[in-house]
């Protein structure tokens, strides 16, 4: 019998179906044992259920209506009108425009620069849990925690100030001027989040099979080509997924922008999340928050399948 | 070994020894620039208040502690640092039981329909938290019976407020549900079905067989569900009037918004946020990378 969970799991064709829940277990239980996977799954279900999933339906429904919170009467059904009213408002095209922006800011560094790491460190040498640790700590410290740092880096007599000195070059207004304040916002999201995706690619790099690099290195691939040719083919999955992921998380920019910057100057860091929360909880407008909150998750969705369709479309082999 | 297998490995091994050195130059150049924030982050919380304005030095001439009382007292983050204790507690024991149970169930006690019940409730984890937050808003201000509610949720305040509303949103994330069926998936049925037919019930064989050999599975989602409750400021902020209820993160956001920031305060208030965070991460770490690459990867 064996002592350990994952080692000794036999390969299970049948776990697709299994899971599926189309066809019976392999050995058909008992009802019982159907009934007790039901009551198993129930509390976290039935709470996901009500506090997650329906929320989702609520928030749609709402977004029909001119919900206030502060009046108790009953909301009138506005049909479309929220979402005609916010796609002719300027604020709203301003901050789907500024969350955009702060996406293609974000995104491009983030991903190179997690991919470069990941394979810097995907070899034993002495020290790597440390630097592992180091370049992820980022990461799991809170977005608040980290701007209020930053927020001191960008401050007049700050780091980045400093550093411009010491090199006799003029001081910059990093948070205060509407061109700056947005790029500075997005390294440090890039900061923060280097690390993880450094190691969930470093995960996709073990992967790959160490006789595909000896195969090509019989056929005359250089360093480069045998990235080319098998790191990244090999690592497409855990790329897809991991530009996915990021796309989703920096689209929903909430907590910097609120420690950084109020969404100003003029505008110019007023994320579409930033916005909603004004638009709800500071002047009470709740539905059409929530037909904004709609237009920001059907853009985060289109944008994030586009990427995937195009990342996994490209060239199967 | 043929010789062309040995060719082979020596010319690998030349090309490492070459690619070292740089390698490890730009790694610790990397580390340096990961780790400049926290250094200064340290280096101000040790600064005596009346120099934090102008040029810190990055190594304080006269360090201090007075940094930290300030935050502790003046800036309500001992009454913050118990309430998000309180409500981490709450958080992380409920996901690493109903979590961890329903996973396991997906994985081992699959009934009909559970593929479809799993990936709806999969599927909550892709929708933007600025779509969920006012419904939740609405609903915790309407939980019956509670904060001067009637029985059917109207006339008081609910749970807004309150340390149970703070917890509402992330008593179970369908993200550990997710890891929790990812990593029993891999796990043998041998075990169960010899057990089953020694006669062991269902909750006996999960509680005494599988849960215990779970426990890298138990520390990626006790780390999941505490970090999530303990850095999340947008639900925390929505649903807090008081400074009787204020969470860590909202406390430390605080420092931003009473006018001329006081860097040093906020800089000790940081590390002392932080620091469990980073404690916690640093004793699993092992287990917890490793647990969390392999879950999101198979997805």
């Amino acid at each position: 019998m064996s002592t350990t969970l994952r080692a000794t799991a036999p390969p299970r064709p049948a776990d697709a179906a299994q899971n599926g829940g189309r066809r019976g277990p392999r050995r058909s239980p008992s009802s019982h044992i159907r009934m007790t996977g039901w009551l198993f799954v129930a509390p976290a279900a039935v709470y996901v259920g009500v506090f997650h999933l329906f929320p989702v339906l609520y928030g749609l429904v709402l977004s029909f209506t001119d919900y206030s919170p502060i009046s108790r009467a009953t909301p009138d059904f506005l049909g479309l009108d929220n979402y005609a009213a916010i796609f002719a408002d300027p604020e709203f095209l301003n901050a789907l425009r500024v969350t955009g922006t702060y996406v293609l800011m974000v995104l491009p560094p983030l991903v190179i620069g997690g991919l470069l790491l990941a394979i810097l460190i995907n070899r034993p040498f002495f020290g790597v849990g440390f630097v592992r640790a180091a370049l992820y700590i980022p990461y799991i410290i809170s977005l608040t925690a980290v701007s209020l740092i930053w927020l001191w880096m960008y401050s007049q007599s700050g780091f980045f100030n400093q550093f411009l000195d010491a090199f006799g070059l003029p001081e910059q207004r990093w948070l205060l001027e509407s061109t700056t304040a947005l790029p500075a916002a997005a390294a440090m999201r890039i900061w923060t989040a280097l690390g993880s995706n450094m190691v969930l690619l470093l995960a996709g790099l073990q992967s790959v099979q160490k006789e595909l690099y000896e195969a090509a290195h019989m056929d005359g691939a250089g360093r480069w080509g045998q990235f080319l040719h098998v790191t990244l083919p090999g690592i497409r999955p855990v790329l897809t997924f991991v530009v996915a992921m990021d796309i989703i998380w920096i689209a929903q920019g909430f907590a910097e922008v609120f420690v950084l910057t109020r969404g100003g100057p003029l505008g110019s860091t007023t994320t579409v999340n930033y916005l909603i929360w004004t638009e709800a909880f500071q002047y009470n407008q709740m539905g059409s928050a929530s037909a904004m909150a709609f237009v920001l998750f059907a853009c985060i969705m289109v944008f994030a399948l586009i990427t995937v369709r195009s990342m996994s479309g490209r060239s199967s082999r | 070994m043929t010789t062309v297998a040995m060719k082979k490995t020596g010319s690998i091994k030349r090309s490492r020894t070459i690619g070292r050195s740089g390698l490890s130059v730009a790694l610790v150049a990397a580390c340096v620039l990961m780790l400049i924030p926290f250094m200064w982050m340290v280096s101000i919380a040790f600064t005596p208040p009346e120099q934090a304005f102008g040029e810190v030095g990055l190594i304080p001439s006269d360090p201090t502690l007075e940094n930290f009382s300030t935050a502790l007292h003046d800036a309500n983050l001992l009454t913050a640092l118990r309430n998000s204790a309180i409500v981490a507690v709450i958080v992380v024991a409920l996901n690493c039981v109903l979590a961890i149970l329903a996973g396991y169930a997906f994985a081992m006690l699959p009934f009909r329909g559970s593929g479809a019940v799993f990936w709806a409730l999969v599927a909550t984890t892709a929708v933007p938290s600025s779509v969920t937050i006012i419904p939740q808003f609405l609903m915790t201000r309407a939980i019956p019976l509670t904060g001067g509610n009637d029985i059917l949720g109207n006339g008081g305040s609910g749970l807004l407020d309150t340390i149970a509303g703070l917890a509402l949103p992330h008593l179970v994330s369908a993200m550990n549900i997710f890891l929790a069926r990812q990593y029993f998936q891999s796990a043998s049925v041998e075990m169960a079905e010899a057990a089953r037919i020694d006669g062991a019930g269902e909750w006996r064989i999960f509680s005494r067989i599988y849960l215990p050999l779970a426990k890298p599975l138990v520390a990626v989602v006790g780390i999941f569900a505490f970090t999530a409750v303990w850095d999340d400021f947008l639900w925390p902020l929505v649903i807090t009037t008081s400074r009787e209820s204020q969470t860590v993160q909202l406390a430390l956001a605080s420092f931003r918004s009473d006018g001329i920031v006081q860097y040093g305060p906020l800089m000790a208030g940081a590390v002392l946020v932080s620091l469990p965070v980073i404690a916690i991460f640093l004793m699993y770490q092992r287990g917890f990378i490793s647990g969390l690459t392999e879950g999101s990867v198979k997805g």
